[in-house]
């Protein structure tokens, strides 16, 4: 199996990141570092839009591998995960070669052309190492789940008609979970496990101010304690970081300088997106902010 | 064997290996399942942090050990315990002390200057500062000798003279001075030093550890008191939500009634030439069973009752076909509100207002209850539908009518009971949950997470209850 390079030290991995624009912390760097060095599977779990993708994204951004993403659903299944036999194509070969015999024809329609590589295969068959990012995996169902043991732990699939298939190169696997569900227990002991949760306050800023660097470092702060006090009401769907930053951008083309009653009323509906959420916040975060100053006449 | 130092704690082989597997025991004993698996992989990581940062120690540790938040959680209150009291063990064991050095200076010291010293580390949240200065305040007072000797009273003596209290408060006192206010958490992190260097303190004096107890069931129990944040509960509740919502997709039925998939059942016949031999099905939703929640929301369990209103409503999230009911003396359906409110808080606020659920005396009513329920509401009940009553079986001495119950358990399908005591305490004073058990289907104590956890699990499962 080649070996991929691997970073030294966590400050090199977490400098790695922010170089791929994630401001990482401590423990995300941390078990991103120790993943690559022990080449275990990362589970990521957290609220929705804490940038669990982004960390695996961000991995194969600053480890320099191609990204193999394989989105999970309810009903996801192997054929549509691992590999699938092209029948079309293998009823075709059957018909075209009349003339041959049976052993032929059995020995050539399971052969590897005849194989359509899902993300996971990919992953594995890739001659270059990859970064295999399986997005809430919790979304799935129990058996699907006990199918990736096989490839998490030994880096290998097994076709029945074609033998085991073993990883060329080590992939760097990271699975989110919105934790609906819990995780079966051989899962989760294969991986290495990582809490993401909304950042403090001066790391969001930071964050912030990545994405949208003309943004002024008050507005900046400001914006981020509104969306930290609209994040402490019970929503039903609280404001990710993806949301402070398009808000970020939103206030930049409105050309806000300050976040006041009037501004946040006019993009609220950039960082709250129900309707009954809207009014909540409306409520409580609006009339704490202040009236906005009319210019004197 | 005897030392010098008095009685000797049980500090076990010497080595990082042999603490960490007795901290892995003792995650263990608090119900974290730590696999042998996962023990390597610790001490794989461990081969690749520096051991010099104590965080990246940790974080390395909890990576490999702890699988989810609420082991986590667990981790985090034992790792503590368990390092210090190791350390401590084995300070003991050489006689390394630090007696003597440790009061040196307290002459010297200034409250005041002290006070800001301490303030301003609080406030950069500086760790280690925090630590010192803890060290150097107890100093101060057992210069004084004001020890009490109980560790949580010195705390909070200690806090009280060096004036330091949270936010408001600290302004209106200091008038002028406009002094950063003093955040409740950053407090209690100051506060947490103080406690260490006092029980290190303690240790050190007499040198025993105190002995080591299995983490209080109310630590991990659900703030389930209405004083206690709300945001608390809910936060609970909104996680089971979504398991509730996910919940019987895991178990499909497959013997009957089921649809063939042809796409499945395509490809499954190319091992046989294109012969469909065998056939593939569609998996099977789950049917959603029909529930009736009957709440109890009296004065009795009113620290329950947030807690099971929130639960309530958690569940009406999830099951389309739910009716909730509250009640205390009298019944009161209130499904319209769950179906018509979001907020939490806007529900209990109306379900208290318009329920019109207490008569009289305001003390519950099970067998009127029972009475009502049975004449207005049981003509809907069919085997298929499932009744879930939340309450502590409590009738203050009232007639139980426990035959209108059984009336009630045999139209519905399944009957479930929810008590917010603990089984100890069933039966006992006016409780007369014997009387109603018998009926019921299941009958289960509810007061964690866990608890609910395993009671979703009956309901939405389809498991027969145990017991």
């Amino acid at each position: 199996m080649a070996e991929a390079p691997k970073p030294d030290s966590v400050a090199e991995t977490k400098e790695a990141l922010a170089g791929a624009r994630y401001l990482a912390d401590e423990s995300a760097a941390l078990v991103s570092f120790l993943a690559q060095r022990l080449g275990k599977p990362i589970l990521v779990e957290g609220p929705a839009g804490v940038g669990k993708t982004e960390l695996a994204k961000a991995l194969s951004r600053a480890t320099d591998r191609e990204l193999v993403r394989l989105q999970c659903y309810e009903g996801l299944d192997e054929a549509k995960a691992l590999y699938e036999w092209n029948y079309r194509k293998q009823l075709l070969r059957i018909q075209a070669g009349g003339e041959s015999g049976w052993e032929e024809v059995h020995g050539d329609i399971f052969s590897e052309e005849f194989l359509l590589e899902r993300p996971l295969m990919q992953a594995i068959a890739s001659p270059e190492p990859v970064v295999l990012l399986i997005d809430e995996i919790d979304k799935t169902d129990q058996e699907f789940e006990a199918m990736l043991l096989e490839l998490l732990s030994d880096f290998q699939i097994t076709i029945p008609e074609l033998g085991r298939i073993e990883a060329t190169t080590m992939p760097l696997v990271v699975l989110t979970s919105n934790n609906s569900r819990e995780l079966t227990e051989a899962l989760k002991r294969r991986c290495l496990y990582l809490w993401l949760d909304y950042p403090e306050l001066e790391r969001e800023m930071e964050i912030v101010h990545l994405h949208a660097p003309e943004l002024p470092r008050a507005l900046a702060r400001r914006l981020v304690e509104v969306v930290r006090m609209v994040r402490a009401l019970d929503l039903k769907k609280p404001p990710s970081i993806a949301e402070s930053i398009d808000w970020a951008r939103t206030l930049l083309l409105m050309g806000a300088e300050d976040i006041d009653r009037e501004t946040f009323e006019q993009s609220m509906s950039i960082i709250v997106k129900h309707r009954t959420d809207i009014d909540l916040v409306a409520e409580r975060v609006g009339v704490k902010l202040a009236d906005s100053v009319r210019p004197q006449a | 064997m005897p030392t010098p130092y008095g009685p000797k704690p049980d500090a076990g082989p010497p080595g990082l290996a042999p603490k960490l597997l007795g901290f892995c025991e003792e995650l263990r004993s608090e119900g974290v399942a730590v696999g042998t698996s996962e023990i390597l992989d610790a001490f794989a990581a461990l081969e690749q942090v520096p051991w010099s940062s104590q965080d990246d120690f940790r974080e390395a540790l909890a990576a490999t050990i702890a699988k989810s938040q609420e082991d986590r959680r667990l981790f985090e209150l034992l790792f503590e315990r368990w390092f210090f009291r190791t350390a401590e063990a084995e300070a003991i064991e050489r006689g390394i002390g630090e007696r003597g050095e440790r009061h040196e200076g307290g002459e010297r010291l200034d409250i005041d200057e002290l006070r800001e010293q301490i303030r301003e580390a609080i406030v950069a949240g500086n760790e280690g500062e925090m630590r010192d200065l803890a060290r150097l305040a107890i100093a101060a007072f057992g210069r004084e000798g004001e020890g009490s000797g109980v560790v949580g009273v010195d705390v909070q003596r200690i806090r009280r003279t060096l004036g330091l209290s949270t936010g408001a408060a600290q302004q209106a006192e200091d008038g002028s001075d406009a002094l950063a206010p003093i955040e409740r958490e950053e407090l209690s992190r100051f506060e947490r030093h103080l406690r260490r260097e006092l029980e290190r303190d303690l240790i050190e004096r007499t040198s025993t550890l105190p002995p080591s107890r299995p983490l209080a069931e109310l630590d991990r129990a659900l703030p389930t008191s209405p004083t206690q944040d709300l945001a608390a509960v809910h936060r609970a509740v909104s996680q089971m939500k979504r398991r509730l919502a996910t919940l019987g997709h895991e178990q499909r039925g497959r013997r009957k009634g089921r649809t063939v998939d042809v796409r499945r059942t395509m490809r499954a016949s190319l091992e046989t030439g294109g012969v469909p031999l065998r056939l593939r099905y569609r998996p099977k939703r789950p049917r959603r069973p029909e529930i009736y929640v009957l709440c109890d929301v009296s004065t009795s369990v009113t620290s329950a009752s947030v807690f099971f209103l929130s639960v309530l409503h958690a569940l009406h999230d999830s099951f389309r076909k739910l009716r909730s009911f509250v009640f205390i003396e009298r019944i009161s359906e209130v499904t319209e509100v769950f179906e018509h409110e979001r907020d939490f808080r806007e529900i209990a606020k109306r379900i208290s207002s318009e329920g019109g659920v207490a008569d009289v005396s305001g003390y519950t009513d099970y067998g009127r209850v029972w009475l009502e329920f049975l004449t207005e509401i049981s003509d809907d009940l069919d085997p298929r539908s499932t009744v879930i009553v939340l309450g502590d079986a409590r009738t203050n001495g009232r007639e139980p009518h426990a035959e209108v119950f059984a009336q009630i358990a045999e139209r519905a399908g399944r009957l479930f009971w929810l008590n917010p005591e603990p089984r100890l305490y069933w039966n006992y004073g006016d409780s007369v949950m014997a009387a109603y058990e018998r009926h019921c289907d299941g009958a289960f104590e509810c007061w964690t997470t866990r608890h609910l956890e395993s009671f979703v699990n009956v309901v939405a499962g389809g498991v027969p209850a145990a017991d």
